[in-house]
This record gives structure tokens, sequence and C-alpha cells, in this order.
């Protein structure tokens, strides 16, 4: 169910060229705010809760999830070069398996680890705040590369999609409207960071078994679903 | 390729000794329209591009879809105002833009790189350039038609705040002057936003890696300057929250209406620069508009050839 050779490429079309530096921007991003904030409040949970969670969490994982989800697939579905890789013996399946791995490396090796680093950096980890918000990244990693990988074999417009999702409807119907908060990933992640982190600065607005169930629903059937589209895929012309 | 009739016999006429080869193509001797209405043509284009009008009903939907609801929360707003009877409008002219900011991010980033990016990707741009526009008509062309198209998004909205208070028969001369405003700060903030979309968009023949690179220029560094605001706000270091808003497009133009423009600061705290930073502000933002152009010129010299 793994293809080295899928893997590659896809890496390549990720990492290639100047496209690293760009990915490699935001985790930096995040990285100096952390030391300024620190340089200019010292220590303090309340403040690397706020950081990590309303910047890293909020932007920078969506974010680095839908360049990653979207670029393992799209660019290929878009410039016509995937009917080479479709012509190879591989079950589409496997093709989707490898990609949505590959992706799901990228986002966490571009959000996790960097969150990582700035918690370490905001507080030294106190409350075990750093770590709950890593496990989060990790988790949202997962389900944001899955969905964005399904988006991408769906439409042509995928990355405006992922984005309407993750900066319209998590951010702001979010912040509006509390409904919308329980069909968000970032607040699954959370109730899973919640119960990692000592004390009541991790919350969340969904419990840990629904957010469990309901982030391996997504993940499960997004990829199921990706594979399904890959199989039947047909290469409509530039609009 | 042109396939060379075997002639019978030589032409020896005095009239045609200068002539190799003659397929009878007739020349076109109509009137040329020239460089400026090329320029107009290209300009018009893309302004409709940029709404999706004269392209398939799928790229029609999401520019169209943002505007309708650009618009729709403006005419919600002055419902409410009819409705309780209110002094004045509950969202100042200049503040909507602020906003909704992520909307308006949204569309310059699907459409920016739709102006551009397909142009390069299918090397289309050495075609403009046989034609006889130069370089700098093209960026022109098509900084105008984004910004202009911008302009509608964002101006639109506020002339239907203006018509609604006026219709709620609230003060004419208040209104006028915060319309006004409104309109040179959303001018501001086309022109501003334009610049930064195009000159990414630009850089990348893929389109949908234009819109991440857009979006998460717009995006991230709003998200890091409100996050440091928010912090100096809570550790009392107010003087320090005017110096961080220059980091952002979102906060610049902010700024620059807080300081000039009679708006209310959305910065925590309601913390607006004062007149001297704000004119730190307004030359931030006009060097960002005049580099966007610079540029986007240095790029088309390289990629016009």
């Amino acid at each position: 169910m793994y293809d080295p050779t899928v893997a590659r490429l896809t890496y390549r079309a990720l990492l290639g060229r100047r496209r690293a530096l760009i990915l490699g921007a935001l985790p930096l991003l995040l990285i100096v705010i952390s030391v300024v904030v620190r340089a200019l409040t010292g220590a303090d949970d309340q403040t690397a809760s706020n950081v990590l969670g309303g910047f890293a969490l909020a932007t920078m994982v969506p974010i680095v999830g839908v360049i990653a989800g979207t670029g393992a697939i799209g660019p290929e579905i878009d410039d016509g070069s995937v009917v080479y890789l479709l012509s190879k013996p591989l079950k589409r399946p496997t093709i989707i398996l490898t990609k949505l791995i590959v992706a799901i490396a990228v986002t966490m090796v571009f959000s996790a680890v960097p969150t990582l680093v700035a918690g370490l950096i905001l507080n030294g980890n106190g409350q075990q705040i750093a770590v709950a918000y890593t496990v989060a990244a990790l988790v949202a990693s997962i389900a944001y590369s899955a969905l964005f990988l399904l988006l991408g074999t769906v439409s042509r417009h995928a990355v405006v999609f992922g984005l309407v999702y993750a900066l319209v409807w998590e951010a702001l119907f979010g912040s509006l409207v509390p409904g919308a908060r329980t069909l968000s990933i970032q607040q699954w992640s959370l109730a899973v960071a919640h119960r990692v982190a000592e004390g009541d600065l991790v919350t969340s607005d969904v419990g840990l078994t629904t957010a469990t169930v309901l982030l391996v629903a997504v993940t499960v059937l997004a990829t199921w679903y990706a594979g399904q589209k890959l199989r039947s895929l047909t290469l409509a012309g530039e609009e | 390729m042109t396939v060379e009739r075997p002639t019978g016999t030589p032409v020896t006429t005095a009239g045609d000794q200068t002539r190799i080869h003659n397929i009878g193509y007739r020349s076109y001797d109509g009137p040329r329209l020239g460089r400026a209405y090329a320029r107009r043509s290209l300009y018009s284009q893309s302004l409709r591009g940029a709404f999706g009008l004269g392209r398939s009903t799928r790229s029609k939907v999401l520019p169209m879809l943002l505007f309708a609801v650009m618009c729709l929360v403006a005419a919600i707003l002055v419902a409410v105002t009819v409705t309780t009877k209110a002094k004045d409008l509950p969202v100042e002219y200049t503040r909507y833009a602020i906003i909704m900011q992520g909307l308006i991010s949204l569309y310059v980033a699907s459409q920016a790189p739709q102006s551009v990016s397909r142009d390069l990707r299918f090397k289309m741009v050495p075609l403009y350039f046989s034609r006889p526009i130069e370089t700098a008509d093209y960026v022109r062309a098509k900084y105008a038609a984004l910004a202009s198209a911008l302009f509608i998004l964002t101006a639109a909205p506020l002339l239907v705040l203006y018509v609604g208070a006026l219709l709620a028969k609230l003060d004419f001369a208040d209104q006028t002057k915060g319309f006004a405003e409104g309109l040179v700060s959303v001018a501001l903030l086309s022109l501003l936003f334009a610049g930064i979309g195009l000159v990414i968009a630009a850089v990348t023949p893929r389109r949908g890696f234009g819109i991440a690179a857009v979006i998460a220029v717009l995006v991230i560094s709003y998200g890091a300057v409100s996050t440091l605001e928010a912090i100096a706000d809570a550790q009392n270091n107010t003087a320090a929250i005017p110096w961080i808003g220059l980091f952002s497009p979102v906060t610049l133009i902010d700024g620059v209406q807080t300081a000039f423009l009679g708006a209310t600061s959305s910065a925590p705290g309601a913390v607006g620069p004062d007149t001297g930073q704000g004119a730190v502000y307004v030359l931030v933002v006009l060097g960002l508009i005049a580099a966007a152009y610079g540029l986007l010129l240095r790029r088309y010299k390289k990629v016009g050839l």
C-alpha cells in the first residue's frame, strides 16, 4: 500500500526548488514571533497558550495543510501529468495512500515540529502546553491532509475551497456560531490536546470521544473517497 | 511552412523583379487601433474576468458569491438600522472593509492568480508583447484591472450602507463625510492588496500555489501582527502597538484611516497611530504600492522575452 517511487515524486513536487522555502517561511515566522514574545513578556503560560492556539494551530497548521494536501495531487491533475502516473500498474488507492502519507509527513514537519520548538521557547513546556499543542498539531495534520487531499481530487479549485473551510468556516463561523465548532478539525484536535495538557488553558468545545471518532471517521472516509475519485478520474479540459 | 510552387516560366516583368514569392494573401489595410486601444481592451477583459464575466459558469461562482456576501451583510446592517431607528449605522464606513477582510483576502487570492498565472503557465506573455503593447502597458492594465475589481468589491457595500443611511433619514452631512472617508480608505486598500496579490501571483505559473501564497501572506501577517498587538496590549505596552501594525496590510490601512480619515482603530485597546506615526503609515503604504509596481515591471521585463 506504499510505493516509494510515488512518494519520492510527491516529495519532489511538494518540496522541490523554491517551494520548501515558502513552506519553511511560516514555521520560521512562528519561531521568530515566539522569540520576540518571550523577550517582551517573559515566560507566561497564558501568553504561550494564546500564541500557540491563536497563531500556530488556528492559522499555520491549516495553511500548511492546504499547501501540502492539495499540492500532493492537485498540480498533477491540473496539468494532466497524472495520466502517466495512473497508467502505471499501481492501485489507485495505493497512490492516494502514498500521497497521503507524504502530505501528512510534510504537514507534521512544517507545523508540529515548529509548534513544539515555539512552545519550548515561549514557556519551556510549562503545564505541558508545548506538548499539548504539538499533539494537537500532529492530530490535525493527519485530518487536514486527508481532507485537503480529497479536495484536490474532487475539484480544480481545491486550494480555494480548502482555504474557505479553514478561514471562513473554522475561523469566522467558528467564532460567531458555536455549533460550527463541533464540525471543526481544529476543535477536535484541541479536544485531544486538552487531555494532554495540565490545567484548563487548553479548552475545546468537543468531548474527547466525539472528537476521536470524528477525526478517525473524517480521515478514513476522505482517504477512501479520494481513492474512489481517482479510480474514475476524468481529465477535464482547461476551462 | 511555405511550399514553393514550381513556376513554369520565371516572371521577368520589370515591376515584379523584387518579388520572390507571392501566394496571393491580401495584406490588412484597415485602421490600426494602436497601443492605447490594446491596453484598454486588456484592462476591460481583465476587469470582467475578475468577476468571472466572459468565463465559464464555474469560475463565476466564487467572485459573485463573495460580492453578494459583501453587499448582503451591508444590507442587513441597513435593515437593522432602519428597524431599530438607530441614530447611526452600527458600523462605520471605514470599519466595514476591516471587518470583512477575510472575504477581501480570499477574493484577492483567488483572482490575482487567475489574472496573471495562466498567462505565464501557457506562455502567453510573449504573445501579448508581440502586439503593440509594452511591458508597462501590460502591468498597468493588469494592476488597474485588479485594483478596480477590488474597489468595486469594497465600495459597493459602502454604497449600500450610504443609500440605506440616507433612506433611514440619518444626518446627510455626517453620512456623506463618512462615506467619502470610507471610499478613500478602500481605494488605498484596493491598490495595496492588488499590488501584493499580483506580485506574488506573477512569480508562480501554478494557480493553486499562487492562491495559497497570497492568502498565506495576507492572513499570516495579520495573524502574527494581531497576536503581537494583543500581547503588547496585555502587557500595557500600548506605545508599541502602532509600530507593530506596520507589518501587515490590513493593519496598515487601519492605521492610515485612524490617523487621517477619522476612523477608530480596530487594534486592541483602540490604540491607533498619532499624526506623526500616521505619516509613516501613509509612506509605507505608498512605498509598498510603488514597490509592487516596480517589481511587476521587473518581472515582466524578464518573462516577456
